[in-house]
């Protein structure tokens, strides 16, 4: 075995592992607060692939200008999602909130592609490669890491640090008992379903600067954002971008010894594992 | 109460617009003007109307090729119609009207149509629909009428291996896409030695590079990676990986637009050392330069590009016989007919017409069972390029004489343009190689 490959595999892996890992903390954020799946993880996803498209082609924008907007549309369109289709069915059974977001996941993906149409999209735009000993590594792809990584950082100390942050963990912790103490837990569940929904976009925004794109392709970000969250423990942020990265380097790696197609056998044989194994995922769940 | 009279309301919307739409779908259009072409002929007796019948996938996901290649069609028919028709020996003026349905880019569709094609509205001769999946639906219903159709669109090889004595196919099939392609890379470069296939996981592609695979084995070359992928792949990167690893100097394979298109863009970012990439579908399509440089110097098989230089005189040094208008008279007709340019499914569209019509002047004589056997000699050159079937029993009607022309986007004046660069008889530029990166 060349080790120059390995390497080259390795890195690839793990720069696409940290843009997992934070669409995969946008799923598990907004399960950890209000035990909702939200299965319009993925159209979301597919919508901040599209917001940096039409910045970039509408509205002149760079594509990291993009990547900006899509977040706060992200925040915005989440508060949205939540007040409409999800605010009704918190603390009602598992079944109720994955119909509500399933119908919002229905409705963008039905009006995404009535309106976009099904085919493929492409953002014009490369920042070319360096090449480090045996790898060679497209700019744009180490951009989108670091950015996921400073995302999911500052995401840590605006959760630790700041009143909204704290609010969220205690509306996580006992929603009543927060209500008792005056924190207005409906608008922390809201803003907690919007930052959930920025970083999905934020991660689909990012994802768009490295691969083409259709209106259906959050799908395949959702369903690896399950398996990371599972992975990292369902409701643990700082969970699944480890998570995130483990999947990226059985993406960077797996294809070196087998087909490529063995990648998602791979991944959905460790889902199941943990699930049977460690259901709590590695890093401990939600406490409930 | 209140949440009731919603109920109803929202009930009462949704019934509304499901009525809605019923009423606006389309309806297939009605046969038009049914037999009258016989008596018609009998009364001048000089003039016979044959009926060509085919469907169109007005709607559905092949809408946009299938209409092209029903335009190529319609133009052929017109042309020859106002031309006064094809005359036989005998003074016999023969001339062609349409019976044609819309498929719904649906099997089914396709099977009850040209059942009814036959039956109902008598057509004489078939074209087949665009694609091969229904393309092969079709040629069951043309065999068991015994209907002489020639099938275009449709490059599947396994068609005419079901025993059909009537289907004639005009595209290369598909196990022939990138046989040229090994050809031209061996003129190119008598040193290359390792090549790569890496290919979508769909029927089309799976047959194309295993024909390919056994035919660079059998030329001597080695074949250092052999995988396919799944259609929705966004990220090559391990595969690029791969093919940086096994040591290929060439990369065969792709599948569709998309997945082609970034796999040739992803080589460029990974700079990926290759001297050559031949990629199917993608490369000749016009969008294939939004790619930049990434799209520079990559080859891909085409059925016809507009600028091929088939002429009577290669048709000469081939000694065989040319037949049809040129490619600059096709083009210039059909730009002003349609105001576009031709795609290779127009360009297939009437290529069916003008085969059809050349058998029928072989034949001199529109009896079926004649124009069937002018269609097994047919040895021709046309603006399409080259056009000879298989009459042998295993694989009747396959299309042995049609090549695959190869494009490859090369620069002028900074602007990337499409040259085809093989066959050499039909090349607008000599091939760049290795690949300029």
């Amino acid at each position: 075995m060349d080790m120059g490959f390995l390497m080259a595999s390795l890195i690839d892996g793990l720069l696409l592992g940290f843009v997992f890992g934070i669409a995969a903390i946008g799923l598990t954020l907004i399960f950890g607060v209000m035990e909702v799946i939200n299965l319009a993880h993925g159209p979301v996803i597919a919508l901040g692939m599209f917001t940096v498209y039409f910045a970039a082609t509408l509205l002149g924008l760079h594509p990291y200008a993009g990547v900006g907007l899509s977040a706060v549309t992200g925040l915005l369109l989440g508060i949205l999602i939540y007040a409409i289709a999800v605010q009704r069915v918190i603390g009602q059974p598992h079944l109720s909130s994955l119909l509500a977001t399933y119908s919002v996941n229905m409705m963008i993906i039905g009006i995404g592609t009535a309106v976009f149409t099904a085919s493929p999209r492409n953002i014009e735009f490369s920042l070319g490669s360096i090449t480090l000993g045996p790898a060679t590594i497209p700019v744009a792809r180490i951009v989108a890491a670091v950015a996921a990584l400073l995302a999911a950082v500052a995401l840590y100390f605006f959760m630790q640090y700041t009143r909204w942050g704290k609010f969220i963990r205690a509306v996580t912790d006992n929603r009543d008992a927060a209500e008792l103490v005056g924190i207005p837990s409906n608008k922390v569940l809201a803003f907690s379903f919007g930052l959930g929904t920025m970083l999905a976009m934020f991660s689909g925004g990012l994802i768009a600067t490295l691969f083409p794109f259709t209106i259906l392709e959050g799908g395949k970000y959702e369903l690896k954002s399950f398996v990371i969250s599972v992975l990292g423990g369902l409701g643990n942020p700082m969970g699944a971008l480890v998570g995130g990265i483990i999947i990226g380097l059985i993406e960077g790696l797996v294809p070196v010894f087998l087909p490529t197609t063995w990648v998602l056998v791979v991944e959905f044989v460790l889902f199941v594992l943990i699930l049977l194994v460690r259901p709590t995922g590695l890093f401990g769940g939600r406490a409930s | 109460m209140k949440r009731l009279f919603w109920m109803a309301l929202v009930l009462a919307l949704a019934l509304g617009l499901l009525v809605g739409c019923k009423k606006a779908e389309p309806t297939a259009p009605a046969a038009e003007e049914a037999p009258a072409g016989e008596t018609q002929a009998q009364a001048e007796a000089q003039e016979i109307v044959l009926t060509i019948g085919f469907t169109e996938s007005k709607t559905g996901k092949l809408n946009v090729s299938s209409g092209r290649q029903a335009k190529g069609l319609r133009l052929w028919m017109k042309q020859v119609n106002e031309a006064g028709g094809i005359k036989l020996s005998d003074g016999t003026v023969v001339k062609f009207k349409e019976a044609s349905y819309d498929d719904e880019s649906s099997k089914d569709r396709v099977q009850e149509l040209y059942t009814k094609l036959i039956t109902e509205d008598n057509a004489d001769f078939l074209i087949s629909p665009y694609s091969s999946g229904l393309t092969a639906a079709s040629a069951v219903i043309a065999e068991q009428y015994e209907k002489v159709m020639i099938t275009t669109g449709a490059a599947s090889d396994s068609i005419y291996k079901q025993g059909y004595m009537h289907v004639f196919q005009i595209y290369t099939p598909a196990s022939r896409y990138l046989t040229g392609a090994i050809d031209m890379l061996k003129e190119a470069d008598p040193n290359l030695k390792k090549v790569a296939f890496v290919y979508e996981q769909a029927k089309f592609a799976t047959a194309v590079v295993k024909a390919a695979k056994a035919y660079a084995e059998e030329q001597g070359y080695e074949v250092v990676l052999f995988e396919g992928y799944p259609a929705d792949t966004t990220d090559f990167g391990p595969f690029i990986n791969k093919i940086v690893e096994s040591g290929a100097e060439a990369v065969l394979g792709g599948g569709h637009f998309q997945d082609g298109s970034t796999f040739a863009r992803q080589l460029y970012e990974k700079k990926a050392p290759v001297k050559a990439v031949v990629l199917l579908v993608a490369p000749p399509e016009p969008d294939f330069a939004e790619l930049g440089d990434a799209a520079y110097g990559i080859i891909g098989p085409s059925q016809w590009e507009p600028q091929v230089k088939f002429t009577p005189e290669a048709a000469k040094e081939l000694g065989i016989e040319w037949y049809g208008p040129s490619n600059e008279e096709f083009i210039k007709a059909y730009e002003a007919a349609y105001n576009e340019e031709p795609s290779y499914h127009s360009a297939g569209g009437y290529a069916a017409g003008v085969i059809l019509e050349y058998a029928i002047k072989k034949a001199d004589s529109v009896d079926p069972k004649k124009v069937k056997a002018a269609l097994e000699a047919t040895d021709v050159l046309t603006f399409f390029g080259h056009i000879k079937f298989d009459t042998s029993e295993e694989a009747h009607g396959l299309q042995i004489g049609h090549e695959m022309v190869y494009i490859q986007w090369q620069k002028k004046d900074g602007q990337l343009v499409k040259e085809v660069v093989w066959p050499k008889e039909g090349a607008t530029a000599e091939l760049i190689y290795p690949l300029p990166r």
